[in-house]
């Protein structure tokens, strides 16, 4: 294998702070809606106390599980060895703290008190899995710019391969500690699940690669830089596998639940008469999140074509955030089991009345939150990778010929 | 002579009780604060353990009267609905601490009626699940959210059981100096403890329960009416599976 070099953005400056002023007003708006929310509190939003978490959560979940994924790309390279994802390391690195910095950012954004972040980092109850994601996730950050560093920096080439080991098994904590918010609720019938810890480890490596890809594409398309087949299907191959593998946790957790009795409620909830979370799960997870990108990228024709490619990435991160959404949102619109055998006639405080869920629609300002989370995602990316040379000057195939073996 | 020195003695003595009273007075009228301060500062001991039985045969259908009771003990009848909220989505956004619900069994058709709030939990989720410590028990069994360290991140309401707790959606611009209560915290019932720790007994519920369907009290002391009554009737902790030894029971489910 060749030398790699690597080198910074070289978009044309018009187009690149164009692209930052675009990327700039879509967080403005963001922010403009985060003042809203909290300014007024979560009474303009379509919240409450039954729905707690609402589209922020779907959009800082999906992003945060997303950035320890998109650090798998780097890892296969150092940790596992293969010569071929070396030169894609740098980009892998950088997403994982840009797409980490955006989900944290509308995860804290949504708090009923964000001005008390400082408490948040101050007191800790260690009994909590939210207290050890704080230190899980600025860890990470930490773990990931060490190893970017090191990956980066000649003089300490050598210490690259433990910082790689390192990130790669913090990430594997992180993720499954994000999972364990859900799989600890022991109080809701959709969660409570250890299933959920692996599954959303799985979720993260198909998010992260499919933002990965799509982010790799665009980038080199705007400053011209060669993308070669071979590492491309790899990576889309590499995103088939991960698709299949989420599908096959989503059968898996579904299966187990169905054969508890205590389950079939909830089941039928999501799988039949759940209404728009049923048609989400379908529509959604199933189809557009899981069978349709790997139809993509294994389809003999589509499959070997960019716009296949980047439909499938595509269909990856919309399906995954559908996936989100119903975990989140559609595992708490699920009245509560508080009564076995009992059905209660007539409550209150909407306590699921004749067993109807509780009801959700997001509003407005709950969506600019989140689509801000992407915008800073891709603002905080194209600066680092204009200033730092995160970007390898080709992927060509013989730039990277993979038969070269291991290094 | 002894007229002027019967005089001067008087003056004397005017003096020293004048002169006492200033010195002496404030001491007394310190110490009389001091000593209704005092329960106040005492910390709470794990001795008492607060806890309540409600007999969900007394419990009566249509009576909110427990419910309107506590929304005026802790203000939570001040909490108005901001200019402009659409009042469907706000019914479900404002707080409540206790309400009425109303069970039919899926087998025998048979009503029940009863008050749900705040478990009081010995193993409370909410408190496993607080990244920072506000969402607390007290070692007299209560459970409560200490507001100046809630960030608002709603995952204690993810984790009751009971759907407990209520997250406070606007400004509130009203509140009693007892429940203090601030736009983007969380809170929920607890049993009444300023008045406990004011040395009363009885939470605003049960005394509004014109039923006697609530019976609030120690679970430690075996004398109590809540222990006595406790040890004669039969009674459940909801989602019991859960194993979280619940300071509020119920008889006849």
């Amino acid at each position: 294998m060749k030398k790699v070099h690597f080198s910074e953005w070289g978009v044309e400056s018009p187009k690149y702070w164009g692209l930052l002023a675009l990327l700039g007003v879509v967080i403005a708006i963001a922010g403009a809606a985060t003042w809203y929310m909290e300014h007024n509190g979560h009474w303009v939003t379509g919240m409450t106390n039954q729905i707690v978490w609402g589209t922020p959560h779907v959009f800082a979940i999906f992003l945060i599980v997303a950035a320890s994924g998109a650090l798998n790309v780097a890892s296969i390279g150092s940790v596992f060895e293969k010569k071929l994802y070396k030169p894609l390391a740098r980009l892998s690195g950088l997403l994982a703290i840009t797409l980490l910095a955006g989900g944290l950012a509308v995860l804290v954004l949504d708090l009923g008190k964000p001005d008390r972040l400082l408490v948040a980092m101050t007191h800790y109850n260690f009994k909590s899995i939210f207290a050890w994601n704080i230190y899980l996730y600025t860890g990470f950050f930490a773990i990931v710019a060490v190893y970017l560093w090191f990956m980066m920096d000649r003089r300490m080439n050598k210490y690259y391969k433990p910082a790689g080991i390192g990130a790669f098994l913090w990430r594997i904590i992180l993720t499954t500690g994000t999972g364990s918010i859900f799989g600890f609720i022991v109080a809701r019938q959709g969660y409570d699940a250890a299933i959920m810890a692996p599954m959303f480890v799985i979720m993260s490596f198909a998010y992260g690669l499919a933002v990965y890809i799509l982010v790799l594409l665009f980038v080199a398309k705007m400053d011209g830089r060669e993308v070669g087949d071979k590492v491309l299907f790899r990576l889309k191959n590499l995103l088939g596998v991960f698709a299949a593998a989420v599908f096959y946790f989503t059968v898996v957790y579904h299966l187990t639940n169905l054969y508890a009795t205590e389950n079939h409620e909830y089941e039928a909830f999501i799988l039949l008469n759940g209404g728009v979370y049923t048609a989400l799960f379908w529509i959604g997870w199933v189809f557009v999140g899981n069978l349709l990108p790997i139809a993509l990228v294994y389809h003999p024709a589509i499959g070997k074509t960019r716009g296949g490619i980047i439909a499938a990435a595509t269909s990856v991160v919309v399906g995954g955030l559908a996936t989100v959404y119903v975990i989140v949102i559609g595992g708490q619109a699920f009245p509560m089991a508080m009564f076995p055998g009992k059905t209660i006639v007539a409550s209150g405080y909407f306590d699921g009345v004749n067993g109807a869920p509780f009801l959700y629609s997001p509003s407005l300002p709950e969506v600019l939150l989140g689509i801000g989370g992407f915008a800073l995602v891709l603002l905080l990316t194209f600066v680092a990778i204009r200033v730092l040379q995160f970007l390898p000057v080709s992927l060509a195939d013989e730039a990277v010929d993979p038969h070269h073996g291991k290094s | 002579m002894s007229s002027v020195n019967d005089q001067g003695r008087r003056d004397f003595l005017k003096k020293t009780v004048a002169a006492t009273s200033v010195t002496v007075a404030p001491g007394v009228v310190l110490h009389t604060l001091q000593a209704q301060a005092e329960p106040r500062t005492t910390p709470v001991t794990d001795k008492v353990r607060w806890g309540m039985l409600i007999d969900t045969s007394k419990c009566a259908d249509g009576c909110t009267d427990c419910v309107e009771a506590c929304d005026r003990e802790n203000g939570i009848d001040l909490v108005n609905k901001p200019e402009g909220a659409d009042d469907a989505l706000w019914e479900r956004q404002r707080p409540h601490w206790i309400r009425h619900v109303k069970l039919r069994d899926n087998m025998t058709g048979r009503i029940t009626n009863l008050p749900l709030m705040c478990q009081h939990c010995e193993h409370p989720p909410c408190v496993d699940v607080c990244p920072t410590g506000a969402s607390f028990k007290r070692a007299d069994g209560i459970v409560m959210v200490d507001r100046h360290i809630c960030i608002g991140c709603r995952y204690c309401m993810m984790a009751c059981p009971y759907k407990a707790r209520s997250f406070i959606h606007a400004e509130v611009a009203e509140k009693l100096t007892r429940t203090p209560r601030g736009k983007g915290c969380v809170e929920s019932c607890n049993f009444c403890v300023h008045r406990l720790d004011n040395g009363q007994t009885t939470t605003a519920c049960q005394d509004a329960c014109k039923h006697q369907a609530i019976v609030f009290g120690d679970l430690n002391d075996p004398q109590s009416p809540v222990s006595k009554a406790l040890k004669q009737y039969p009674s459940v902790q909801i989602r019991d599976d859960l194993k979280l030894n619940t300071g509020v029971r119920y008889t006849n489910i």
